[in-house]
């Protein structure tokens, strides 16, 4: 179903492309031998060819070519046998060769399709029209010096794999959905690390609205955003914005725009008329670049169990829930925590995989992302092992602790780093299973309430929870709440 | 007096090295005083004269221990367009003024490998524009020829060299070096050759790597030997040529010994001669000398077979579109940012547009300006796209050729060297000069100009063979009978220095 914009004159329908710059992950960059490692002093990963060096030619390195299969792959899309290297013509400081290497008409990776899950529990289908591969630029740095600007080429010619949607997407939500289903992908395949904040992973947003229907209204691209968040503020913003205009009467004009993240909002950088005429044609240093299918083949042999068909074995061979499901294969990482753990889980108990396989994603997504998400942890800085979640889990399992006494020892985890068992050991919390003191504990409450028995006995049957509240609360916790059901019922019912 | 071993062969010195007769340093000596004695041609940028004498030292060591291979020893001057390892490589542009890179090109770093003596760089066409050596932010080279009028006099005018190798053809030309490094776009090797009486040879495009050589146009520079004689021709092109990992589109074949190819015998071979070579208002001379020259294989028992190779007249403005697009992109890096010329501005496109507008010559500029517009939007199909297509043609007309005949023969250029100042204010007629070289560069093929006679006012003309791809061979065996047919043994008549 679409969703419409209000506008004053009616409804309006938001029209999003994404142009998605990831980073490979690589030893070296693109054409060279330099190394791509981040955050290096500045102009010290610089060789003759990234530094546009009179003679220099580029050499392709193969496994960022590699790295583009595997990602194309990993989205489903078609790999081109045959594919072209164009150089892109313009003048900038931080551009050295004053072309940047990139594919244009002939790129390595041609259409696919991927599915993104929405917060209301549907799905959408966006297009993905491409990807290819391309160098990126240095850095200018323009607060080194009061009137000049300094360049940095560390990362000149690193690899970057522009991907291309379709325009596809109708809000942020689903912009939003597309990006991380990416950033997922490209992390389970190991061809980019995701890392925004270094920049490994940014996007030129194009946005346009039109009355639902209607043909497409003309975009703005903003380019170069850095997060999710900002990029769902550029679309709200831009839809907003270019809604005003039209509902004013007012004309959208084609151009590039910046975003300012202080303030949320985006400005104009460049229009049409002054937009670059890139002059791409085939770098004549390259040839086209040409593989055979057995080579797409071992890649695809290569690649790990990717989230849509993780997510679909969760849920059929373990009994997950599907938004359980969802949830866990999102990041490779907590897919990974969850695998480990269940693995790890169903050595210790020596029970059946799915037979556990409910209760340890419950607390994995429950208790385990609640705690880090509160201490802004992401799951591999974990204060909880795999070994001592799986443990915490196997005590409440073989009927050691109860499920409320596991949330106490978890806070102590969490606290201490402390092992499970010790804790349990140590602070005495092993759950009482014991019939004989269970039921001279019953006994006493019994005697202690006799006013309560007899509303109870009169057919008030919802005081039943009262006694064991008060069984349990006289054991501290530790009572086994099925010995204490098992030992209740016969006694107040006698 | 001692021997003037500025006279000798390639071959010959070689020879002598190996012998003792001399050693590498005595001959390096001889033609750096050669050198001095003929600055005046402006045929090198830089001299390098320590250089020369270390590395002929290291080469005498080499002969010593019996590791010398045929360029050991061999003094020799190399194009500015050549980086070469601390040592200016400007390709005689001021917009890399003072530019010393710290990397040595392969074919120069193959030649070093292999004990040749550096003497200096050679002046030339800036960024390898230019087909008389006129263009060169270090001033015209002046060609060692001058032509003698009906009388025998010699002319006091200059003559340009050719270009865009000029000072390399002008420093073997006057024995100032013993064979030098040339690079060929569109004819600049061969065109000089032809011009100065010496052996221009482009290979193959993919033979040698383009690696460290300045690029002008990169689907189309090769390197290749300037030499006195074609067997110089096969020792030194041996040298120069390798696969090279760093260059993408040099090829990986085995490089065979050259020099085994010049049996004299072409009994046998097939000559193509194609009939679109023959141009309107192209000098009687050069027509009669083409057609000497078909009698001469014909007598050493090739079969000439008449062939068309019909896309022909198209070649140079396809060159002409194809070179500039490349140069326009391949020059975006000389941009004050990094290294070379630096002319301040008041903002970064200030000092863009100083430094491009005082560090380019004209033509460089003219040629930034042609390969701007044909690639820009609008454009690039009607020029681009459409030269490309025609590249292709030309490849295939010459594919069918090979079909029927071994190598093919036409004239090198549509005149011999003509006057300083000729036709510097018409590009047109100076692109003219490149018209029976270009179709070859652009066809990615083998080709040699070969000295076979003199114009009627006793300049230098030369005669051109082109091969199949990867058959340097085959060209260098047809070259080298055709070269001793002509008889071509004519030197200039010295004018400069202390006149010997």
């Amino acid at each position: 179903m679409t969703k419409y914009v209000k506008g004053a004159t009616g409804d309006w329908e938001v029209v999003i492309g994404l142009e998605i710059h990831a980073q490979v992950l690589s030893e070296s960059k693109l054409f060279s031998g330099s190394s791509t490692k981040y955050g290096a002093e500045p102009n010290t990963q610089v060789s003759f060819v990234c530094s546009a060096m009179p003679g220099m030619l580029p050499v392709i390195n193969e496994e960022c070519i590699r790295q583009a299969v595997r990602t194309g792959l990993a989205m489903g899309c078609k790999i081109n046998l045959r594919s072209v290297f164009d150089r892109k013509n313009y003048f900038y400081a931080d551009l050295p060769q004053g072309y940047q290497i990139s594919q244009f008409k002939d790129p390595i990776v041609g259409e696919g399709e991927l599915v993104v899950d929405l917060e209301d529990g549907s799905t959408k289908t966006i297009g993905v029209e491409r990807l290819h591969l391309e160098q990126d630029a240095g850095k200018s740095m323009h607060d080194q010096h009061p009137t000049q600007t300094y360049i940095d080429l560390n990362r000149s010619g690193v690899a970057l794999m522009e991907i291309v949607s379709m325009p596809d997407m109708r809000s942020a939500e689903e912009a939003g959905a597309y990006f991380r289903k990416i950033r997922s992908l490209v992390r389970y395949a190991g061809t980019c690390d995701g890392n925004m904040d270094q920049g490994s992973m940014r996007a030129d947003v194009n946005v346009s609205v039109r009355r639902p229907g209607a043909e497409l209204g003309t975009r703005t691209e903003t380019k170069n955003v850095n997060s999710i968040r900002y990029m769902m503020q550029v679309i709200d913003f831009e839809t907003r914005r270019q809604i005003d205009i039209l509902e004013d009467g007012g004309v959208i004009a084609q151009e590039t725009r910046q975003f300012d993240p202080a303030s949320g909002t985006t400005s104009s950088l460049r229009s049409k008329e002054e937009a670059h005429d890139y002059r791409y044609f085939p770098d004549p240093d390259l040839l086209p670049l040409t593989f055979a299918q057995e080579f797409v083949d071992d890649l695809a042999k290569s690649l790990p169990e990717l989230p849509d068909a993780k997510k679909e074995r969760l849920i059929t061979e373990l009994g997950i829930s599907a938004y359980n499901a969802g949830v866990l294969v999102a990041e490779k990482e907590s897919a990974d925590y969850f695998e480990d753990l269940l693995e790890a889980l169903t050595h210790k108990t020596g029970n059946d995989k799915k037979s556990l396989a409910s209760q340890a994603a419950n607390w994995v997504i429950g208790d385990l992302f609640g705690a880090l998400k509160k201490a802004s942890k992401s799951v591999t800085e974990s204060p909880v092992s795999i070994k001592d979640g799986a443990e915490l889990l196997s005590l409440q399992v073989d009927g050691t602790i109860s499920g409320r006494i596991a949330k106490d020892v978890f806070e102590i985890m969490l606290e201490t780093g402390q092992n499970p068992e010790k804790i349990v050991e140590e602070k005495g919390l092993k759950q009482v299973s014991d019939s004989g003191a269970i039921e001279a504990i019953i006994d006493q409450v019994i005697a202690d309430n006799a006013d309560k028995v007899v509303q109870y006995r009169g057919g008030k049957d919802k005081l039943f929870g009262f006694f064991v509240g008060q069984v349990m609360k006289l054991t501290g916790g530790k009572a086994n709440p099925q010995v204490v059901n098992d030992l209740l019922r016969p006694k107040l019912d006698a | 007096m001692t021997q003037d071993l500025t006279k000798l062969t390639l071959a010959a010195a070689r020879d002598g090295l190996t012998k003792g007769d001399f050693t590498s340093r005595e001959l390096t000596q001889q033609y750096l005083s050669a050198m001095e004695n003929g600055r005046e041609m402006n045929s090198f940028i830089v001299e390098t004269a320590d250089i020369a004498l270390h590395m002929a030292d290291k080469a005498d060591e080499m002969i010593a221990a019996g590791n010398a291979t045929g360029m050991t020893g061999i003094p020799i001057a190399v194009k500015d367009l050549f980086c070469t390892k601390d040592v200016h490589s400007c390709a005689a542009s001021h917009i890399l003024n003072g530019f010393k890179p710290k990397y040595e090109s392969t074919v120069t770093a193959n030649l070093w490998h292999d004990g040749a003596v550096m003497l200096g760089k050679t002046n030339m066409d800036e960024f390898a524009m230019g087909s008389s050596n006129e263009t060169s932010f270090y001033g015209p080279v002046k060609n060692p020829w001058r032509a003698l009028d009906d009388k025998g006099v010699l002319d006091t005018k200059d003559y340009v060299p050719g270009g865009s190798s000029g000072g390399s053809v002008a420093a073997v030309a006057a024995d100032m070096a013993m064979a030098a490094t040339g690079t060929d776009t569109g004819g600049s090797i061969r065109q000089p050759a032809a011009f100065t009486g010496l052996v221009g040879m482009k290979p193959t495009y993919g033979r040698c790597s383009r690696w460290g050589m300045i690029a002008f146009a990169s689907s189309l520079d090769q390197a290749g030997p300037i030499t006195k004689t074609v067997r110089d021709a096969a020792i030194m092109m041996e040298s120069m040529a390798s696969y090279d990992v760093k260059d993408s589109t040099s090829v990986e074949r085995i490089v065979p010994n050259y020099e085994h190819a010049l049996t004299g015998d072409i009994r046998g071979m097939k000559i193509g001669i194609p009939k679109e070579y023959r141009m309107d208002g192209m000098p009687m001379e050069i027509e009669k000398l083409w057609q000497d020259a078909i009698g001469w294989m014909k007598a050493a028992g090739a079969e000439i077979i008449d062939i068309s190779l019909p896309h022909t007249k198209y070649a140079l403005p396809t060159y002409y579109i194809v070179a500039p697009a490349e140069a326009s992109s391949n020059l975006a890096r000389y941009d004050g940012v990094k290294y070379g010329l630096r002319v301040e501005g008041d903002s970064l496109d200030g000092m863009y547009k100083n430094t491009r507008a005082e560090g380019f010559g004209d033509e460089v500029k003219r040629r930034i300006l042609i390969g701007t517009y044909v690639l820009s939007a609008g454009y690039y199909d009607a020029y681009y796209l459409k030269a490309q297509k025609i590249r292709t043609l030309i490849a295939q007309d010459f594919a069918k050729a090979y079909a029927q005949v071994d190598v093919i023969l036409t004239p090198t250029a549509p005149s011999a060297a003509f006057a300083m100042g000729e036709k510097s204010d018409d590009p047109i007629a100076m692109y003219l000069n490149d018209i029976f070289t270009v179709p070859a560069s652009l066809a990615g093929l083998p080709a040699i100009s070969v000295p076979a006679g003199l114009s009627k006012n006793a300049m230098p003309l030369g005669l051109h063979l082109i091969g199949r791809a990867f058959d340097e061979e085959t060209l260098l065996r047809a070259a080298h009978v055709l070269e001793h047919a002509a008889g071509f043994t004519a030197k200039p008549k010295v004018w400069w220095g202390e006149k010997s």
